[in-house]
């Protein structure tokens, strides 16, 4: 019982977060940056931070993950990180030769004061940039936001720095994919190519978090969204945004400062999101749905019809980031599922309308939390309990310690791998998704059935 | 030069070739801004110097990532509360950043202790406490008084220094728990066992070798350990050190104050740990059973697992490896337990070793190793190829680096699983060493085909 300290009565906590559902900014821009290609991050701060991050991320993708670091010292921290930064850059460009350096803050640069829009121009200035080479920078203090905020503002980052406008007209989309798997950014890429859309996708971690194994240690592997591409995003015909919380910054401001349009929808995870993902592509780039996409479709629904008696009514338990357990709600009530406790971690002010929203045919009180943590899950468990529990590795605790059927879903998953291969979005990720979730509802059934009725056919 | 490998310039004089002169190692310094660096911050030594303290409550005072990335991440085992491996921090936002945390941590400590009843509680500050200067030793003495308990501050700012000065703030948190125990009843024949962390079990392994020998094992610091033990650290006659980089000031502290002498030691390989438990035999000479009883104990384990060991070493002879670490004393007992598998060690690199470790470092190794302080992946991956290893030795962000290049991994850091201590610890390297090394699956991967009767390479796929 490793949470045997979890009591069941539930008292309000003001100063304290307990086992949390989300982490800071920082590791989150790590991560969208590491979509470009030939980038290298670099953290704007201690040397812990970099370390932590890089951590994770190698245990969530088992996948070498680079960055650099500030490397502050206590005289760092007193007057400034300036020099440190502009030292970094000329050490990581003569050294690591990426095409892109591409920095975030930390609570303890932002907190002194270190303005890195100011000593990157001063770098630029100064010529401590490489001719072809780029700085670009987004602000990402730990005590604001979350993981997903940090993905949020770095993607920003790329278009304030990187994007132009250049009045050529062009008849490609870009496309934020927002904060998922290298998996679900190919998938994406398939679905768009396969409805014949021209598009820009940023960032593009598929091939540099699951590349194959190739006999040799690459800083950069092959893959990502390039700074050409990126560059030109100014120029598209509009922005499609996947997930609120994750892309619609960056799709504003391609907005605001370029006049690209912008079309902010959930993520494709499920039948009716991904529904609307497929109708708003068919829409904006005026082509018809092929059928290859429709035979998917009809897939998907042909495994809901077959099992559908198994979803009925079971109660789900969901933690993760917002616009995941936003979009994966959605399909658990077209399932016919019952999503009654649900949280993120992540602060978010429409997070739980819209969840009250989505979860309104639910005929039980539905338990929704913004900013919660997994200890409150945990209690709100012991009231209700659930027949399945969704969300990241740190879920596991809970699923031994109430005995419940486990799906690991989001960031980061460190016990298990299949994440980076196999998708959750489109709908072929959505069959995934259900094979795995009936997989362990049925091992359920067989586990608990009495010799009598234990069934060969389900 | 070893190579035309691009190193930093601040880099030069941290990577060494055994048998070039002369040797001027630079080590003990902080990383060069912008290298991608393998090491972390002062809260990290903190962290995992104090975490395996299991009826102890740890707040992190910051905002969430810390705690985040330091839930639950060490294999240190507890026989009893789970307490430590709960994740609870303050959660500091914008407000506290501007106005000041220590409201929120007085009533975040309360909060907590209320619920679960620890025997103290330690509560590490992060950077931004030390940028905003929340007075954290102020609010610890207040809840202390309060409820009761000992709450004890860690300074431990990721920016005021590295990792290894995270140990010593660990150490000063330990210091003050040390001498406030009843110590009636401690045997003469009595230790302390220092920087022993319990992962997958290996203080249990090391404390039951003890008790065979008749040695009174009086606290674990800080494997499996409990607030009451560490309080009578100071009844113990003698502190055995092992990874000394985090525990060494704690053993001199601990001499200075309470005159108690400390020998160093290591656990790892049949070699060093034979030597371990003879040197605190000899140190109870008085009590002569003691020596007798260490003599049968190691008989009787090496025995246990020898036959084994040998026919790890027929496999593995000639086969090279290459070591990463975080303290360099790591890297001396692995550079022997690998020569005892009939293994050559062909680079070996640290995050924080001293210049002493380099010169011990240098004199156990063979001509063509190369040395390395504060590595990167560019300079590992390069010279991994070059020495033409069979084996990587290294923690976390090392382990992919190694598959990607095809060449099996051994994690020797905090996030194995297994216990490596001791002498059954051994067998389980070599078990480990050699199930990578030798897994059938190198030979599907394109880097040494030629070293296999490989179909892909006859049909020139690779």
């Amino acid at each position: 019982m490793l949470l045997k300290h979890t009591p069941e009565k539930i008292n309000e906590r003001k100063a304290l977060v307990i086992n949390p559902a989300k982490t800071c900014q920082p590791i989150g821009a790590m991560y969208a940056a590491l979509g470009i290609n030939s980038c290298l991050p670099h953290s704007h701060g201690s040397q812990g931070c970099c370390s932590y991050h890089r951590s994770t991320l190698t245990r969530h993708y088992k996948e070498p993950v680079m960055a650099a670091t500030s490397s502050f010292t206590e005289g760092s921290s007193v007057f400034g990180g300036q020099s440190n930064l502009i030292q970094a850059f000329n050490n990581i460009f003569t050294v690591y030769e990426p095409e892109v350096i591409a920095v975030h803050t930390t609570c303890l640069s932002e907190t002194i004061g270190d303005d890195v829009t100011q000593i990157s121009k001063k770098a630029l200035d100064d010529g401590k940039i490489p001719d072809g080479k780029y700085v670009i920078h987004a602000s990402t203090p730990s005590y604001v936001g979350s993981h997903v905020t940090g993905f949020a503002n770095m993607c920003n980052g790329m278009v304030n720095c990187l994007a132009e406008k250049s009045n050529v007209k062009c008849d490609f989309l870009n496309i934020i994919p927002g904060y998922v798997e290298p998996s679900d950014m190919e998938e994406i890429k398939k679905i768009i190519e396969a409805l014949g859309v021209k598009y820009i996708m940023f960032p593009d971690t598929s091939g540099i978090l699951n590349g194959p194994q190739t006999g040799k240690y690459s800083m950069y592997p092959k893959g990502g969204a390039t700074v050409a591409d990126i560059k030109r995003t100014g120029d598209a015909i509009g922005t499609l945004a996947l997930g609120k919380t994750a892309s619609s910054l960056a799709a504003k401001t391609l907005d605001t400062k370029f006049k690209v349009p912008c079309e902010i929808i959930d993520l494709p995870i499920g039948l009716s999101s991904t529904d609307t993902f497929i109708d708003t592509l068919r829409k904006i780039a005026g082509t018809s749905v092929p059928d290859s996409i429709t035979r998917e479709r009809g897939q998907l629904v042909d495994i809901i019809t077959d099992m559908h008696q198994y979803f009925f009514e079971k109660k789900v338990a969901v933690f993760g980031d917002p616009d995941q357990v936003i979009a994966l709600t959605g399909f658990l009530v077209d399932l016919d599922m019952c999503p009654i406790h649900i949280v993120t971690g992540t602060p978010d002010k429409k997070f739980e309308e819209k969840i009250k929203k989505i979860t309104e045919s639910v005929p039980y009180e539905v338990n929704v939390k913004a900013k919660g943590d997994t200890f409150l899950l945990h209690q709100w468990i012991k009231n209700e309990p659930v027949d399945l529990l969704i969300g990241n590795t740190y879920g596991k605790y809970i699923a031994r310690d109430e005995d419940i059927p486990f799906l690991r879903f989001g960031f980061p998953i460190i016990d298990r791998i299949g994440h980076s291969y196999f998708p959750t979005v489109g709908y072929k990720g959505a069959m995934h998704l259900l094979v795995n979730i009936l997989d362990l509802l049925l091992t359920r059934v067989d586990r608990d059935a009495p010799e009598e009725s234990f069934e060969l056919v389900l | 030069m070893i190579t035309d490998l691009k190193i930093l310039k601040e880099r030069e004089r941290q990577v060494y070739l055994k048998g070039e002169e002369p040797f001027d190692m630079k080590c003990d310094v902080k990383s060069t801004a912008g290298s991608v660096s393998q090491r972390a911050c002062v809260f990290c030594g903190s962290r995992v110097v104090l975490y395996p303290v299991a009826d102890a409550l740890h707040l992190v005072h910051g905002p969430i990532g810390c705690a985040a990335y330091t839930w639950d991440i060490r294999g240190a085992l507890s026989s009893g509360p789970e307490l430590h491996r709960k994740s609870f921090s303050t959660d500091l936002t914008e407000k506290e950043v501007i106005f000041g945390g220590e409201k929120k941590l007085y009533q975040a400590l309360n909060e907590l202790i209320e619920k679960h009843s620890p025997k103290a509680a330690f509560v590490y500050s992060t950077c931004i406490v030390g940028i905003i200067g929340d007075d954290v030793g102020a609010v610890a003495k207040r809840v202390a008084k309060e409820k009761d308990i000992p709450v004890i501050p860690v300074h431990s700012e990721g920016f005021k220094g590295t990792k290894k000065d995270g140990y010593q703030a660990a150490c000063t948190a330990l210091l003050k728990l040390v001498g406030k125990g009843d110590i009636k009843g401690i045997s003469k024949t009595s230790i302390n066992i220092l920087g022993e962390f319990n992962i997958g079990g290996e203080a249990w392994m090391i404390t039951e070798y003890y008790k065979k020998m008749g040695v009174e094992v009086v606290s674990v610091l800080t494997g499996d350990s409990r607030i009451e033990n560490i309080k009578k650290a100071h009844g113990a006659s003698l502190n055995v050190v092992q990874c000394s980089g985090s525990m060494l000031y704690l053993a001199k502290k601990m001499e200075e104050e309470y005159g108690i002498p400390f020998i160093r030691v290591s656990y790892f390989g049949l070699e060093d740990t034979s030597k371990a438990l003879y040197d605190v035999a000899s140190i109870f000479k008085d009590n002569t059973d003691v020596m007798e009883k260490t003599k049968i104990l190691v008989k009787e384990e090496v025995l246990k697992i020898y036959e084994d060991l040998l026919f790890y070493k027929k496999h593995l002879t000639g086969k090279r490896a290459a070591i990463y670490v975080g303290g360099a004393f790591k890297a001396f007992s692995l550079i022997k337990a690998l020569k005892f598998l009939g293994m050559k060690t062909v680079l070996v690199g640290s995050q924080t070793g001293n210049d002493e470790d380099y010169e011990i470092l240098r004199d156990m190794c063979d001509d063509g190793t190369v040395i390395l302080d504060d590595s990167n992946p560019i300079e590992l991956s390069k010279y991994i190829v070059e020495k033409k290893a069979d084996l990587f030795i290294g923690g976390v962000k090392e382990r992919p680096i190694a598959y990607k290049m095809g060449i099996g991994f051994c994690d020797h850091n905090h996030e194995r699983k297994t216990p490596l201590a001791g002498f059954k610890g051994m067998y389980n390297f070599a078990d480990e060493v050699y199930s990578t090394v030798m897994s059938p699956v190198w030979k599907f991967c394109p880097i040494r085909p030629e070293l296999y009767d490989n179909p892909f390479l006859k049909r020139g796929i690779l």
